[in-house]
């Protein structure tokens, strides 16, 4: 997405100087390099869409940036506690930059088997990057067992987010869960975007009663309390579906009740460009209403639509975490987000371990990021904003 | 305004069919009927003429319209909302209170957005790009990212490692059963202040945002400059008319921040384990106990819409030019 758009305003540069050249100054910019130029000013938007990218390079190459398997565990290790890294080493020839955590001795309340952890400064297990552990199938294609980052030695306990209630590493879990959750956010909103754009287009090009039957669908849905509607509806998949047609279901779900803010979206649209002069014209030329809206109208909208979508990622992966975290929405083996805020449920576990809080964190990030991103898309597809 | 009103409860009567009709759903999905795992469940064997009573009641061997057509009309016509077989008593026993605490949850909390994002939203618009406002926009942005249960989670941790103390439920012990007294509803008050803030964390975000969108389009309007002008001093001339104007906008985004507080409730009630509609459509669910969640999920979606109903209402009545519309 970066190099694309900067490839396309060199060309455009070098293509206006050759003009200046012979025809005076004309610059020809699409609308997709306005937008592009106006995007690149806002800075915090830039950064968000960095982020966003990130967590969906993350999402793709999951087996590779996480140290472990989501589902490694260790009984050795139930909710170790984060290490603090170390980044110098002392060794007999001197302090050496070497990345380490320290070891750990437990103690066992004999009582009610509540496990302490010690630091144990003599033993130190370095830290790589780039490290050989556990093999794993990218994309169920190639198998490899480069990890970006994890104990340099394959076997050291180095769990750099600390370990939940099974020994499973956090961070591992959290990398994983970016999968779900970002992908179902992705999904979710195709599909509702797949049913505003056709709901919506028929809704605003028609008008008359079938616009006002599916307006009146709209604030229906909108008014109804969304959480407790999905509660009942994701109650019905049956405990017994295989998970990826649970997270279907899920999706079908969300996007069911999702789709109508999209909807409003592509009808407002449509109602203010039908009467803009070059349908008009295009109607008088005798043009096919089909061609008029693919050919015409369609490509106006886009960059709306875009920021839009954009804009409605996040509520996608907020409602599924919020589901998954309730225990009804997907459920374990399948990791996501919510999922692994399950595990942090109630007050006694947040005391024991807050750091499988961290997840949450993740969510927060992600929806920030979508929202910037989302706002400054909106902004610069705006022609008339300045 | 009561043709206005007259043709808004009129568009009132699809919209309860409709969800009539979910909820209905939501009680028919779940695989089996559940006369079945009654039967299942029941720790001696049931008499089937008691089977038999309660297929005949619900019109289980009825086709699926009669059978609605059963449950919806015994709702209407009697209040009978059915029975739940995990607590086995009518549902109608069960809701009341709860709803009722649902609803004053919300409304207090819609009422702590009013009164925190109106003058936030003035601030930050009339010192537009200050540092205050950066930092109201900041934490309004966060706001609107941290999902509530999330947000429930983290202050009760603090409450619980920084305070000592264990937060959550709506009521005090000594008070959970007791009869409605001044002191219940005092101990109601003292507890209500952490879901409030927890719901309307969001909602005051979002409202924020809006606020200050709307007065910064009215300040920048002639009349504004007009009035300056005339050496109208700056706290009048703010209150006077662009406030007042910007202040509409809000009143209709009643329309989804109440849904949205319902809906937030639901799951921060779970979390926090207060006795309101969520955690006992919760733990309905989970037992498919589901006469009760699906009467759950009508209330709550039937209030929702009357709450919204009456703020449109509200709306027309501040602002005529709506009821034109």
């Amino acid at each position: 997405m970066t190099s694309a758009p900067t490839q396309a305003r060199d060309d455009a540069r070098s293509a206006s100087a050759e003009e200046a050249g012979s025809e005076g100054r004309i610059v020809v910019a699409n609308q997709w390099q306005l937008i592009w130029w106006k995007f690149r000013k806002h800075r915090l938007a830039m950064l968000a869409g960095l982020v966003t990218l990130f967590l969906y390079t993350v999402a793709l190459f999951a087996e590779f940036f996480a140290p472990y398997s989501s589902g490694a565990y260790s009984a050795a290790h139930t909710h170790l506690p984060p290490p603090q890294i170390h980044l110098i080493q002392e060794t007999d020839g001197g302090p050496r930059f070497s990345p380490h955590v320290k070891g750990f001795t437990v103690q066992i309340d004999p009582d009610s088997f509540k496990r302490t952890y010690m630091v144990d400064e003599t033993v130190a297990y370095p830290i790589g990057l780039f490290v050989r552990g556990e093999e794993y199938k990218l994309w169920g294609l190639f198998t490899l067992d480069v990890h970006l980052i994890g104990a340099a030695q394959a076997g050291d306990p180095v769990y750099l987010l600390g370990a939940d209630r099974l020994g499973r590493d956090v961070l591992s879990r959290t990398i994983y869960g970016t999968r779900v959750s970002m992908s179902v956010g992705l999904v979710g909103v195709g599909l509702s975007l797949l049913l505003g754009v056709i709901l919506g287009g028929i809704s605003g090009y028609y008008g008359g009663v079938i616009d006002t039957l599916i307006q009146r669908t709209i604030e229906i849905l909108r008014s109804l309390p969304t959480i407790p509607l999905w509660m009942g509806l994701s109650a019905a998949i049956p405990l017994t579906w295989p998970p990826l047609r649970v997270y279907f279901a899920i999706t079908v779900l969300l996007s069911l009740i999702g789709w109508t803010a999209l909807a409003r979206e592509v009808r407002g649209r449509f109602l203010s460009l039908k009467t803009e002069d070059f349908v008009i014209a295009a109607r008088l030329d005798g043009v096919r209403e089909l061609q008029i809206i693919l050919r015409h109208m369609a490509p106006s909208m886009t960059s709306h639509i875009i920021a839009s979508v954009t804009l409605a990622i996040p509520g996608m992966i907020l409602a599924e975490t919020a589901l998954s975290f309730l225990g009804i929405g997907l459920r374990p083996p399948v990791v996501s987000w919510g999922v692994l805020l399950q595990e942090a449920q109630n007050v006694r576990s947040i005391a024991t371990a807050p750091w499988l809080l961290f997840p949450g964190i993740a969510v927060v990030t992600a929806v920030l990021a979508m929202n910037f991103l989302g706002d400054g898309l909106r902004d610069a597809a705006d022609p008339y904003q300045a | 305004m009561i043709w206005y009103i007259a043709r808004r409860i009129l568009y009132l009567i699809p919209t309860l069919l409709i969800v009539s009709v979910i909820a209905f759903l939501v009680i028919q999905l779940p695989p089996g009927d559940f006369l079945a795992s009654l039967i299942s469940k029941a720790e001696e064997t049931i008499d089937q003429a008691q089977v038999d009573a309660l297929r005949e009641r619900y019109g289980l061997d009825e086709p699926i319209y009669v059978q609605y057509w059963k449950w919806i009309s015994g709702i209407v016509a009697r209040g009978d909302f059915g029975d739940s077989f995990e607590w086995n008593r009518p549902v109608s026993d069960l809701i009341w209170e709860r709803l009722g605490l649902t609803m004053v949850i919300s409304l207090v909390t819609l009422a702590f957005v009013w009164v925190v994002s109106i003058p936030i939203g003035i601030y930050s618009a009339v010192k537009k790009y200050t540092i205050g406002d950066y930092i109201v926009t900041v934490i309004g942005f966060i706001g609107l990212a941290v999902p509530n249960f999330l947000l429930a989670l983290v202050l009760m941790y603090v409450a619980f490692r920084y305070f000592g103390q264990s937060v959550g439920g709506l009521f005090s012990p000594e008070y959970i059963d007791a009869p409605w007294t001044l002191g219940r509803a005092l101990d109601l008050l003292s507890h209500l202040w952490l879901p409030v803030i927890i719901l309307g964390t969001a909602g005051t975000a979002a409202l924020i945002r809006v606020m200050r969108a709307n007065l910064l389009d009215e300040l920048s309007k002639l009349y504004v400059d007009a009035a300056r002008a005339r050496g109208l001093s700056e706290l009048r001339l703010l209150f006077k008319y662009p406030v007042r104007v910007a202040l509409n906008p809000l009143v209709s985004a009643l329309a989804w921040v109440f849904p949205a507080l319902v809906s937030g409730s639901a799951i921060t009630s779970i979390v926090l384990n207060l006795q309101t509609t969520g955690p006992l459509l919760y733990r309905s669910l989970q037992a498919q106990d589901m006469y009760l969640a699906g009467s759950l999920v009508l209330l709550v979606s039937v209030l929702t819409i009357v709450g919204t109903l009456v703020s449109d209402i509200l709306l027309a009545w501040l602002d005529p030019r709506i009821q034109l519309q």
